[in-house]
C-alpha cells in the first residue's frame, strides 16, 4: 500500500478521465466527485447528485440500459460506493457493456470532517465489485493505470469498474448546479429525449 | 364476487402487465414478492422489457431515474416493508421531479400470519404520503388495471412519483386458491 500522500491528486484523475470524453455521459455522486466533474467543465451530460447517497451507479445503471449506444462514466466516492453496496451485485447482474465506473478512494468521508471510511480499516471495494460479477476491474494507483482506464471507458465490451487511490484533500469547491430539474430537463435535451 | 365470476375474470396480474406494457413500461425493478411472482415471471419473460432484480428496493428509485434520463419508462414493484428502504431516495425523485410508479403488494393486513409485517404494513401509505408520493389503493382485481394505467398516465405526463397499492386481501384472496 502507497501512502495516502503520494495517491493520486483527485483534479488531476478527473481530468484524465473526461480529458477525451467525447459523447460520454457522466453521472457523479455526492459529494467531492461532483466538484470534480465540474471543476473539468460544467456538461449538460453531467448529471450530478447532491444527495441520495448510494445513488450514482444505479442511475448509471438505469442510465446505461435506456441509452445503449451512449457510454456511461459514474464517478463516485468510497463513501457514496458503501452505501449502495447492493447496487453492485444488482450491476453484477445485468453488466452492460457501456457502463464504467469510477471510485474515488480517499478513505475518508470528505463532506463531513474527513472521518475514515470503511476502506481506510478493511473493505477493499475492486474486490467486492469482482466479487459481484463485475468482470474487468481495475486498480489504479498511478497516471499510467488511469489513462489505461480512461481508453477502456469507450471501448469496453463488458461493464467496468476502477478503484482509483487518491489522496485524502480537498481542493477548492467548484460547484456545479444544484437545480435537480433543470439538470434532469437539461440532460434529457442533451440526448433529444425530451419533449416540448 | 362469487366464487363462479372469480373463476371467470381475468387475471388482474395479467391485465397489470398489459397496463405496463400499454403505457410504455422498458425497465421493470422489482425486489421478489409472493403477490408479484406473477407479474415478475410475465416482466422477465418479455423480450421489450428488462427486468432488473435489486438487492434493496431504494436502488430502484434511483434505477428509475437513471432510466428517465436516458428517455427510458421504468416501474418498481416491491412488497410494502420495502417502501420504508425507499424513504431517503424519494428525495432524488422529488427534487428533480422524476416520474416513478411504484407498484406496492401489501402486508400486515387482512389475513397477515406474521406480526413482524405489521409495523410497517401500517404506515407504507403515511411513509409514501410523508414523501409527498400520490397513493393509489386497490382492493378489488378489476381495479387494478385502470388504476395503474392512471398512475403512469400522471406520473410521466405529470413528473410525480405515484405509488400503488395493492391490498392483502386482494392478494390473499387468490393465493389461498394455489
Amino acid at each position: 500500500m502507497i501512502g495516502n500522500d503520494r495517491r493520486l491528486d483527485r483534479r488531476a484523475a478527473i481530468r484524465i478521465l473526461l480529458d477525451k470524453r467525447g459523447d460520454l455521459l457522466v453521472v457523479t455522486g455526492l459529494g467531492s466527485t461532483s466538484y470534480d466533474a465540474a471543476s473539468v467543465g460544467d456538461a449538460d451530460t453531467n448529471f450530478y447528485l447532491w444527495g441520495a447517497m448510494g445513488a450514482a451507479a444505479p442511475v448509471g445503471l438505469g442510465l446505461a440500459l435506456a441509452q445503449r449506444e451512449r457510454r456511461i462514466l459514474v464517478v463516485t466516492g468510497d463513501g457514496e460506493m458503501l452505501m449502495g453496496l447492493g447496487a453492485l451485485a444488482t450491476i453484477g447482474v445485468q453488466r452492460p457493456p457501456n457502463l464504467a465506473l469510477a471510485v474515488f478512494d480517499n478513505g475518508r468521508y470528505g463532506e463531513t470532517g474527513m472521518q475514515a471510511s470503511h476502506t481506510e480499516a478493511a473493505v477493499d471495494l475492486a474486490a467486492v465489485a469482482r466479487a459481484c460479477g463485475i468482470k474487468e476491474i481495475f486498480e489504479i494507483s498511478d497516471e499510467l493505470g488511469l489513462r489505461e482506464f480512461a481508453d477502456r471507458i469507450h471501448h469496453a465490451t463488458a461493464t467496468v469498474f476502477a478503484r482509483i487511490l487518491i489522496r485524502a484533500d480537498e481542493p477548492p469547491r467548484v460547484l456545479p448546479p444544484r437545480d435537480g430539474v433543470y439538470l434532469k430537463t437539461r440532460f434529457r435535451r442533451a440526448l433529444g429525449v425530451e419533449q416540448g | 364476487m362469487s366464487e363462479r365470476a372469480a373463476v371467470a375474470a381475468p387475471d388482474w396480474r395479467d391485465e397489470i402487465f398489459a397496463a405496463l406494457k400499454a403505457g410504455g413500461i422498458a425497465q421493470v425493478g422489482y425486489v421478489p414478492d409472493a403477490g408479484h411472482a406473477r407479474l415478475i415471471d410475465l416482466v422477465r419473460a418479455d423480450a421489450e422489457i428488462r427486468a432488473v432484480p435489486l438487492t434493496s428496493e431504494e436502488e430502484g428509485v434511483a434505477l428509475a431515474a437513471g432510466a428517465w434520463l436516458g428517455g427510458m419508462r421504468a416501474a418498481l414493484l416491491m412488497q410494502s416493508s420495502g417502501v420504508g428502504n425507499c424513504v431517503n431516495m424519494l428525495s432524488l425523485a422529488k427534487n428533480c421531479r422524476f416520474p416513478l410508479v411504484m407498484l406496492v403488494t401489501m402486508r400486515g393486513e387482512w389475513g397477515e400470519f406474521n406480526p413482524w409485517q405489521v409495523p410497517m404494513g401500517m404506515k407504507t401509505q403515511a411513509a409514501l404520503e410523508l414523501m409527498d408520493v400520490l397513493v393509489h389503493r386497490v382492493e378489488r382485481g378489476e381495479d387494478a388495471a385502470p388504476t395503474v394505467a392512471a398512475a403512469l398516465d400522471i406520473a410521466f405526463n405529470g413528473d410525480l412519483v405515484v405509488a400503488v397499492l395493492l391490498a392483502q386481501r386482494l392478494i390473499g384472496a387468490k393465493r389461498w386458491t394455489k
